[in-house]
């Protein structure tokens, strides 16, 4: 659905029922954009309120259970991911600047940053099969420390994989959004006048990315001195 | 309405900021502040994201509709977090 | 703005006869064919949660459980719980007439992403599929509630499947809320500024914010009830530390604020309908467009009044007991202002403000006892008995329903063209406002009594309120049944209505009835505050 005004004058292919002009479409995606990943947020603020609610309650279970975490998987996914985004950001400058061609292999870095990371996200849950840390499946945990529970100490886990998890299937759809938009851009179809769903795929990349800068300390740090 | 082309120098500082502050959170980790472990860890996570919000995603150089956007969201789920707590933060208080 | 003409006409083409077939109907991205396939399911599903209100009403008539077992009497107020409000209350105005109507309202030629909303309708009825096939093999008998542990451990119906459904539904209204709040910040026809807007407008853009900002949080929480029900991993389980409550704080905070979805738009309907029937300026715009806001933003702070016997502490108990209270005061501003306006109009007793008329008495009543239900003395008497669901219903069936069924006729002739008989719509709200008085005023007494809810068998001295209650129940049946007959009548013999036969400055009326498929022939450019019916004499009623 395209091209037509009241007045019947000849419009860019891209525009569509029913805007105005480039721009208002452009700014009207934008902010559907943020919308969206308004309720992203809320999303993911549930599962920060129940993560919130039982660290307060349970800290030295929690405690226990961020120390086993594989806190160097964590860090280089955390450096992957911000990599991912700086990748993703001189993709979105370059169709900004029209150069439809260029978006492809920011495109492509950045799909491969993702899919480093989403590889080691499944060696750390495989670790953390292998060493009984699975509530549902295979979950066995002892600790002599003071003031922890095993049973409080699943919840943890039970959060971590929760969190974790669907931040996972977030990069998973977003792998499948920047390879969507790397096929378009292949074909030429992004030029400076018309490039929204570079920019969005790129917003929607960006908050998996702060999703992930919260989850790391959250989940990883919560203290890692002796005690 | 015109974009905003951010510069690629601009973009390459805020990376390296971001690697040195997640190197920064993770080495903090390591150090016993008590209590404010927690909070030392959120405000660079903070800082991270605003990062990642202000120049990322270009909400510096957005209109004022989307900073509204983005400012009610976490207004929002500050609420939730809030008046939940409020809840348990109180419950073995004295009655 | 024109006067009517004096013989009404129906336009040659228009956006219901531009094309035929199947393929384009439900491949449409026409808002307002979208708002009238809302239309159809909405309305098989709202009769089926009434067969289920049938079915309870049937059960209290004695005080004996003797028609249904109590599990069965479970699965029956659980089903009509979630089917009437996940999938009659929450999507009707918004899905049903705002889509339909906001685009006109702004002056734009569809919804800001058209394709969206029509994948919101499919989200609806795959959610709606979902939802009837739990219930068919065997349903679910949580309450609507979902409260854990016994949704996520003991429950042994179709849990996991009736939130399937419940999760397509939640989408289906995000995205119909994303659309109306990027259609009103962005397509707004030129001069249409924020304060030119008509206040269904503001209504809705509050209710889409609520949707946008609450739904997630619902969705979230299902999902977790859902993967302690499949694998066993939980976060409510008290066995592993978890708190129920806690399921109660994400369960509440949006369902909270989804009463306010179901409320919002009715309240916006009346304000279309006070003014157009009293042919007045509303009094106090400014104070009732900020109102809707402070609703939708004082409702997100409320959440745990429903939770005051459930463990919570007294002092966030008192925290949500004063917010309580503040959030009826815009409500109240509202019914103060809606009054004024009526205050020396020209006021006109069609059918559809006689359902403005029933919405504000019944809100009121019902927004007063939420008064008594949020002092934490009283409440905790009352909650859990026929009170709290005397009260909601006032709100949701007396204000909500109401405000439905009047903003159904009232844009009727705008989407079909037709006018429905005004007669037979006259008796049918009489009998709708009298159903619902007889069948709902005495559950009032009877919570008050300490007729405890969802039990299916009750002391003996309750029964005559009880019967007086399903009788009741009838009348409204019968209530219900008519408009449909006698508006799938009018779609063939109705009088036509021409552009606008009640003669409003809507900007909707502004355009033929039914209108072309891209609503205006030239975008229309807005001059003037809404209402402006004082500069506007000629307009008057044709119908």
């Amino acid at each position: 659905m395209s091209h037509s005004t009241e007045a019947g004058a000849v419009t860019h292919p891209a525009l569509q029922t029913p805007y105005r002009d480039l721009d208002q479409q452009r700014e009207t995606a934008t902010l559907g954009m943020f919308v969206f990943l308004l309720t992203e947020l809320m999303m993911f603020g549930g599962l920060f309120c129940c993560y919130l609610v039982y660290r307060t309650l349970y800290f030295p279970s929690f405690l226990e259970g961020s120390r086993h975490m594989d806190l160097t998987i964590g860090a280089v996914n955390t450096a992957v991911l911000i990599c991912s985004s700086l990748t993703m950001a001189l993709g979105v400058k370059a169709a900004q600047k029209g150069r439809s061609k260029s978006i492809v292999p920011f495109m492509v870095i950045t799909l491969l940053f993702g899919c480093t990371f989403l590889a080691l996200k499944g060696v750390e849950y495989y670790q953390h099969w292998r060493l009984h840390e699975v509530p549902g499946f295979n979950f066995r945990f002892v600790s002599s420390v003071p003031g922890v529970d095993p049973d409080r100490v699943q919840l943890f886990f039970v959060l971590y994989f929760i969190m974790t998890g669907l931040h996972a299937l977030h990069m998973l759809i977003g792998a499948g959004l920047v390879s969507w938009v790397a096929i378009a851009a292949h074909r030429g179809r992004y030029t400076a006048a018309y490039h929204n769903p570079v920019e969005n795929v790129g917003l929607y990349w960006h908050f998996v990315d702060i999703v992930w800068i919260y989850l790391f300390p959250l989940l990883y740090l919560i203290s890692r001195t002796h005690t | 309405m015109a974009e905003h082309i951010v510069p690629n120098k601009t973009y390459l500082a805020v990376w390296a900021t971001l690697l040195a502050m997640t190197l920064i959170t993770t080495l903090v980790g390591f150090v016993d502040l008590g209590r404010f472990n927690t909070v030392v860890a959120l405000a660079i996570a903070t800082f991270k994201a605003s990062l990642v919000v202000l120049f990322f995603m270009g909400a510096k150089y957005t209109p004022r509709l989307m900073r509204v956007v983005i400012i009610s969201g976490i207004f929002w789920l500050a609420i939730l977090l809030a008046f939940s707590m409020a809840d348990y933060l109180t419950r073995w208080w004295p009655a | 703005m024109s006067a009517a003409p004096s013989v009404a006409v129906e336009p040659r083409e228009h956006y219901l006869n531009v094309n035929y077939g199947i393929r384009s109907w439900l491949l449409t991205t026409d808002h307002k064919r979208i708002g009238l396939l809302y239309l159809i399911s909405i309305t098989v599903m709202f009769f089926i949660g009434g067969l289920f209100a049938t079915l309870i009403r049937l059960e209290l008539m004695t005080p004996a459980g003797d028609l249904v077992t109590s599990d069965t009497y479970n699965k029956l107020f659980t089903m009509h719980g979630i089917v009437m409000i996940f999938f009659f209350l929450i999507p009707s105005i918004p899905a049903v007439i705002g889509n339909f109507v906001v685009p006109m309202m702004v002056g734009a030629r569809d919804m800001a992403f058209p394709k969206i909303n029509l994948l919101s309708w499919y989200m609806y009825v795959i959610g709606a599929v979902i939802t009837l096939y739990s219930v068919i093999v065997g349903g679910v008998d949580t309450g609507w509630t979902f409260y854990t542990p016994f949704s996520t451990t003991y429950s042994n119906t179709y849990v996991f499947t009736a939130i399937v459904g419940i999760l397509f539904a939640g989408f289906s209204s995000i995205f119909t809320g994303l659309n109306f709040i990027v259609t009103i910040h962005k397509l707004r026809a030129p001069g249409l500024t924020w304060r030119r807007m008509q206040l269904f407008l503001w209504s809705n853009y509050a209710t889409a914010v609520i949707m946008i900002l609450g739904t997630p949080v619902i969705a979230i929480t299902l999902i977790l009830v859902a993967v302690e029900r499949v694998w066993h991993i939980g976060i409510f389980n008290p066995a592993l530390g978890g708190d129920p409550v806690l399921f109660q704080h994400l369960f509440w905070f949006y369902s909270h604020p989804a009463v306010y979805i179901m409320v919002l738009p009715a309240m916006g309907v009346v304000s279309e309908l006070v003014t157009t029937f009293s042919r007045k300026r509303v009094f106090g715009y400014e104070f009732v467009a900020a109102a809707s806001i402070a609703i939708a933003v004082f409702g997100f702070l409320v959440w745990g009044h429903h939770m005051f016997v459930a463990g919570i502490s007294i002092y966030s108990a008192m925290l949500f007991s004063i917010m309580s209270y503040l959030v009826a005061i815009p409500s109240a501003i509202k019914v103060f202002n809606w009054t004024a306006t009526l205050y020396k109009g020209a006021i006109s007793y069609r059918t559809p403000m006689l359902y403005a008329f029933g919405f504000i008495g019944l809100f009121t009543m019902g927004g007063l006892t939420g008064l008594f239900l949020a002092a934490l003395g009283v409440d905790v008497h009352v909650t859990d008995t026929y009170f709290v669901v005397a009260h909601f219903h006032y709100i949701m069936v007396g204000g909500a329903v109401m405000g439905y069924l009047g903003a159904i006729h009232y844009w009727w002739p705008k989407m079909v063209g037709r006018m429905y008989p005004e007669g037979w719509a006259k008796l049918s709200a009489a009998t709708i406002f009298i159903g619902f008085n007889v069948t709902f005023f005495p559950q009032f007494i009877l919570g008050y009594l300490g007729m405890p809810r969802r039990y299916h068998a009750y002391a003996p001295e309750f029964q005559v309120l009880n019967v007086m209650s399903t009788a009741g129940a009838s009348i409204l049946a019968v209530g219900y049944l008519l408009p449909l007959i006698y508006l799938i009548w009018s779609l063939r013999y109705g009088e036509i209505a021409g552009p606008n036969p009640w003669g409003s400055t809507g900007l909707e009326w502004q355009t033929t009835s039914p209108p072309p498929t891209h609503n205006f022939e030239e975008t229309p450019v807005v001059t003037e505050e809404a209402y402006a019916y004082d500069k506007h004499p000629e307009m008057e009623f044709v119908a």
